[in-house]
């Protein structure tokens, strides 16, 4: 792994939303290369907004991006930033293998004019194998079970060896066979010096894979720290819920900014 | 047979509808994918407006209406890539806004004699000329070209869009791209089987290959070969039936659905019976889960507690061989096959 001192991911007073309208705002974030952090907060409080902004599909309004050193603006090659979706139909209303989904993670580094061939063949059997699916290939996605065809996701997004890679709660109802296996696949990549945001409700299913939590409340970033920082932040939450009956700021005690 | 294929316009009607079959479902394939299997009736139903301008203006009803159509369907692209939910009813506006000045153009052009008018609708694939047939042939040859080329990112962005536009796929312009196939498409298949009608066959086809195929791949191949069996075997049917070439291609491509419903859930009761799950399995196998892996033909079987899994779809299934262990052996509720 190349050594690099400059950041993966550098956000300053960074706003993302749709249709010209903001949803998260004033976000400063950094993050290097290798880190894992997992993105926390309740439904609708931008969490997702904030990730698919540096995908590209939620609009960047304000503020610089810098994403693997290129404003975001400006960066070609969007393969160099792995996507799982959290999604429930993985091929529209056809059939189609697991090998044929995770072979589209790589058409965009192809030219246009070039179908698939042996290179990248190999390349998604490596994927494949990495997340414990190589003997599904040939299986109709559909016919998968939940984690089965999440971790179809996560081999559609490795297959292209990604830098960053996103995933949007990639541990939402799965079964526990596959949350295991799972967990291992994360471990694995976290092992290896993969930079991971990952966007959750479960932080248990990550433990030990995860070296760092944003949480995201009203679109403001309101935590950046440590797990164990986090334990100490939720416990003064809740310990000023309990005090009295008065509306928590949600810049409140615990806010790294 | 011979005495059909001795005649001319016979011969260029099987043809005509030789390009049709192969290349609506090609197309097809990816509206039923996007879960846009109306689309091809709504580029229809402009293209119709097309016809009759052509028409009107004496000049080629084929031309103008592969104009109206291709413009609908970059139209159609553009209005669901703004996303606003009014593009729902500008859709509805156009589609309907095309088919009736389709009708008043021609009937203002050509008095009340509707003839004209029913064979754009329904086919008039006798009409058809040689010169037609050689520009419908070229089409055809672009239509399935670009298809075979662009196929896997045409899934992609079918399958999975905000992934693709993600990863970097130039979403916008496949999804013109397939947008203008299709109004191409529309406008092949206008003379074989009617405005009306086009989407029966980049539809139903496919709808059928679903029933047969367990890949992408292998439907894209079931879906060519129905669509060419209903399309040849309809216009040849309609003339010795005496019937309606389009009418006829359809209902036999809807047959074929039928029978092939029949064939795939058959299938599917055979494999449920041959074979048995290893039911509440909470484990999943892999290299170093702990589990002996023995290879067992064309794929990897793993020793658990006597048994012998193997992956199959989203669980595991029983493959014994040798001595059976006795059923109260596991808490497992799981049978054998013999393969
Ligand atoms: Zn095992
Ligand atoms: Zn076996
Ligand atoms: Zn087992
Ligand atoms: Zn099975």
């Amino acid at each position: 792994m190349p050594v690099s001192t400059a950041p993966v991911l550098e956000l300053h007073r960074a706003a993302f939303g749709y249709r010209g309208r903001a949803v998260v705002t004033d976000v400063d974030l950094t993050v290097h290369r290798g880190e894992v952090l997992a993105v926390l907060g309740p439904n609708g409080s931008g969490k997702t907004t904030l990730v698919t902004g540096l995908l590209g599909l939620s609009e960047h309004l304000s503020g610089e991006v810098t994403v693997l050193g290129t404003p975001l603006a400006r960066l070609r090659d969007r393969t160099r930033v792995g996507y799982v979706p959290q999604r429930h139909t993985l091929t529209g209303g056809v059939r189609a293998t697991v090998t044929e989904v995770v072979t589209t993670g790589l058409l965009s580094g192809l030219p246009w004019w070039r179908p698939p061939g042996r290179r990248e063949r190999a390349a998604v059997d490596a994927a494949l194998e990495a997340v414990g699916l190589a003997d599904r290939a040939r299986f109709d996605v559909e016919t998968l079970s939940g984690g089965q065809q999440r971790r179809v996701l996560i081999a559609r997004a490795l297959v292209a060896r990604p830098e960053v890679l996103v995933m949007d709660e990639p541990t939402a109802g799965v079964d526990r066979a596959s949350q295991l296996v799972l967990a291992g696949v994360l471990h694995r990549l976290g092992e290896a010096g993969t930079t991971m945001l990952v966007v959750t409700h479960e932080l248990t299913a990550l433990r030990g894979i995860v070296d760092r939590i944003v949480e995201v409340e009203s679109g403001h970033l309101t935590f950046d720290g440590t797990p164990e920082g986090y334990a100490v932040h939720q416990g003064e939450l809740a310990r000023a819920a309990g005090r009295g009956p008065g509306v928590l700021s949600p810049t409140a005690d615990g806010a790294v900014r | 047979m011979s005495e059909m294929l001795s005649l001319d316009f016979m011969r260029n009607a099987l043809l005509a509808a030789l390009c049709v079959g192969l290349v609506a479902p090609m197309v097809g394939i990816f509206l039923v994918q996007r879960r846009l299997s109306l689309v091809g009736d709504g580029i229809g139903h402009v293209a119709l407006a097309g016809v009759a301008v052509g028409v009107a203006t004496r000049g080629s009803p084929v031309w103008s209406a592969l104009l109206a159509a291709t413009l609908a369907a970059v139209l159609i692209e553009v209005l669901r890539a703004r996303g606003r939910t009014s593009g729902d009813m500008a859709l509805a506006l156009m589609f309907y806004g095309g088919i009736a000045a389709g009708v008043v153009i021609i009937n203002r052009a050509e008095g009340a004699q509707t003839g004209n008018l029913t064979g754009f609708l329904f086919g008039s694939i006798t009409t058809t000329t040689r010169g037609e047939l050689i520009l419908f042939a070229v089409l055809s040859a672009l239509i399935a070209g670009t298809v075979l080329l662009l196929r896997q990112r045409l899934f992609a962005v079918a399958g999975d869009e905000e992934y693709a536009r993600a990863s970097g796929l130039p979403v916008l312009a496949l999804n013109i791209t397939l947008g203008v196939l299709t109004a191409i498409t529309v406008v092949v298949a206008m003379r074989v089987i009617g405005l009306l009608l086009i989407s029966a066959l980049m539809i139903v086809p496919n709808a059928a290959a679903q029933q047969l195929a367990g890949s992408f791949r292998a439907a894209s191949w079931w879906a060519v070969g129905l669509g060419v069996v209903a399309s040849v075997g309809g216009v040849s049917a309609s003339y010795q039936l005496d019937t309606a070439a389009g009418g006829t291609v359809v209902l036999l491509a809807i047959a074929l659905f039928a029978v092939a419903t029949t064939v795939g859930s058959l299938r599917r009761a055979l494999a449920r019976a041959r074979h048995r799950h290893a039911e509440r399995h909470l484990h999943e196998h892999g290299p170093g889960c702990g589990h002996e892996a023995v290879s067992h033909g064309d794929h990897v079987d793993y020793l658990h507690d006597g048994h012998r899994h193997a992956a199959h779809e989203g669980h595991y299934d029983e493959h014994a061989h040798g001595p059976q262990p006795p059923p109260e052996d596991s808490g497992r509720v799981g049978h054998e096959v013999t393969r």
